[in-house]
């Protein structure tokens, strides 16, 4: 899974020329993951804004607005690859266009189900 | 439904003779696959209903080259050339006629040259997979992304690029050339491998549909042992997974946690399958020279025999450990070995064949040399550091019901201190 970490509303200070290629790059992406077969899933997240975070406050439960992490870059969304290597899905998400953006892409394999004799 | 199951056993059977024949006339892979997939739809749907036709093999020959013929006429500006073909020759009908009468030898030419056109070198591993399933097995793609646990979307275009991928590189239906059929003859090898290993490790998740995959596997393993008797390899592939397969029902404790080798209730294993794996395994080498299959399933045939975990041969299979190390080496045969030895000759000399994997980079970090160094410094009574080494494996592997196996094992040591 390719965790997708970017500051809050960093498109909305580019050009319109800069946010319209990155739109165009994130499409092309797509679109070739999808006819290379590589593509599983992916969601986009709502803003930061929106978070309502759960946490147990003097032994219960307590709901409170707002993000868990109080960092600049927040948790913006996912994709989810089926690919022959963690390097290839770095390969992938090393041409997120977020990242030159001063986005961070995290790259974690997903637990399956599957076990071998042991 | 047992109508439903031989009707689906049926359709699966005719698949690559169909698909052989198509293609073997018109060439195009591609289109010829598509349209044998749409007749085997169709087949599926009116056949249970309205019963099963007197030649059902001509009916799907008929009914694809219909398909074939209107996307040809469809297609009229580019294919006028393939349309004036078309119509010339009546194929579907003359087809359809011919297929009583076609010797099997025909059929069975067909299918291991759609097996080596499918595990052709320009495709990745995956690819391979997806497209014998399909034209060798006659799944369709949404089995297959089922199997895969990916979207239908995604497999549909991972087959439709490997077949474009296929005609790109200019693969035509014939037998590869004797130089190549050795290489082809492995690579289809793995492939079915692949397969059955696709289906026996999932076969501890809830999902079902991947365990199929072993049947599926086997199915196809032993249609290419029926069309190559007389290949040692292709014999011992089938036995390592029928034997392999035998111990599905006892892998798996009450909870769905996967119970190792030693540990399993051999009662519960599958008498029918390991007979026929050994007998297999054991004639085969008998007039083969032993290759790497062969010599995994007769590792498999000495656990099988011994009736108790402690009563294993190990001497056995630690020579033959040495010999597969020697034709084909490989970390995993190694790691394997180790156990082996360490069985043999006690956890220390099993500990010392580990210290070649630290520097292999292939193995270095790997969680299973991780999880086999714990077991052989428990064996060998130094529960600290086996507690280390398992849950150093744990952090290291993606499978849910492995990592709770080695927590547990963690668990289970002495804590430090």
């Amino acid at each position: 899974m390719l965790l997708i970490w970017n500051r809050p509303g960093f498109t909305e200070e580019l050009s319109e020329e800069d946010r319209t290629a990155l739109f165009g790059e994130v499409d092309e992406i797509m679109k070739e993951l999808a006819e290379s077969g590589e593509w599983v899933a992916g969601q986009a997240l709502a803003d930061p804004s929106q978070t309502l975070t759960v946490r147990a406050v003097g032994g219960k439960p307590e709901i409170v607005d707002g993000p868990f992490m109080e960092s600049k870059e927040q948790f913006a969304g996912y994709l989810t690859v089926d690919c022959d290597s963690p390097q290839r899905a770095a390969e992938i998400a090393a041409r997120w266009p977020d990242v030159r953006f001063g986005g961070v892409m995290e790259v974690r394999p997903i637990m399956d189900e599957a076990g071998t004799e042991m | 439904m047992t109508g439903d199951r031989t009707v689906e056993d049926l359709l699966r059977a005719l698949t690559p003779q169909v698909l052989g024949l198509l293609v073997r006339r018109h060439g195009q892979f591609d289109r010829c696959e598509d349209a044998v997939q749409e007749a085997l739809l169709a087949a599926a749907t009116q056949w249970p209903e309205q019963g099963v036709p007197d030649n059902p093999r001509g009916w799907l020959l008929t009914v694809a080259t219909r398909r074939l013929t209107d996307e040809w006429r469809s297609d009229s500006a580019r294919r006028t050339r393939e349309v004036a073909v078309a119509l010339r020759e009546p194929a579907y009908a003359a087809m359809a006629r011919a297929a009583d009468s076609e010797p099997a030898v025909a059929d069975s030419d067909d299918t291991l040259t759609l097996l080596f056109l499918c595990c052709h070198p320009a495709l990745a591993g995956s690819a391979q997979v997806a497209l014998t399933l399909r034209a060798v097995g006659g799944l369709s793609t949404a089995q297959i992304a089922r199997a895969h646990l990916v979207p239908e979307a995604t497999m549909s275009q991972r087959i439709r690029r490997a077949k474009q991928r296929i005609e790109a590189a200019g693969a035509r239906f014939t037998m590869p050339a004797p130089g190549e059929r050795d290489e082809r003859l492995r690579t289809v090898l793995r492939v079915l491998y692949l397969i059955f290993n696709e289906g026996y490790t999932a076969s501890s998740g809830p999902d079902l549909h991947r365990a199929e995959l072993t049947g599926e596997a086997i199915r196809l393993a032993r249609i290419l042992h029926g069309l190559l008797p007389d290949d040692g390899e292709v014999a011992g592939l089938l036995a390592l997974m029928l034997l392999t397969d035998a111990h599905r029902a006892a892998r798996l404790g009450p909870d769905g946690e996967l119970v190792p080798l030693a540990e399993q209730d051999r009662t519960r294993w599958d008498a029918t399958a390991i007979a026929e794996g050994v007998t297999l395994i054991t004639e085969a080498l008998t007039w083969s020279p032993p290759g790497p299959y062969q010599l995994q399933a007769a590792i498999a045939a000495v656990h099988a025999e011994a009736p108790t975990a402690a009563e294993t041969d190990w001497r056995q299979i630690v020579a033959l450990y040495r010999l597969l190390a020697r034709i084909a080496p490989n970390p995993m045969v190694t790691l394997n070995q180790s156990v082996a030895v360490a069985m043999a000759d006690g956890p220390r000399a099993g500990l010392a064949l580990l210290t070649q994997l630290d520097a292999d980079e292939r193995t270095a970090g790997h969680h299973r040399l991780a999880a086999v160094r714990g077991h052989l410094l428990e064996m060998a009574g130094e529960p600290g550091a086996a507690r280390d080494a398992y849950l150093a494996a744990a952090r290291g592997t993606t499978s849910l019901p492995e990592q709770r196996y080695l927590e547990l094992k963690a668990a289970r040591m002495t804590p430090p201190r």
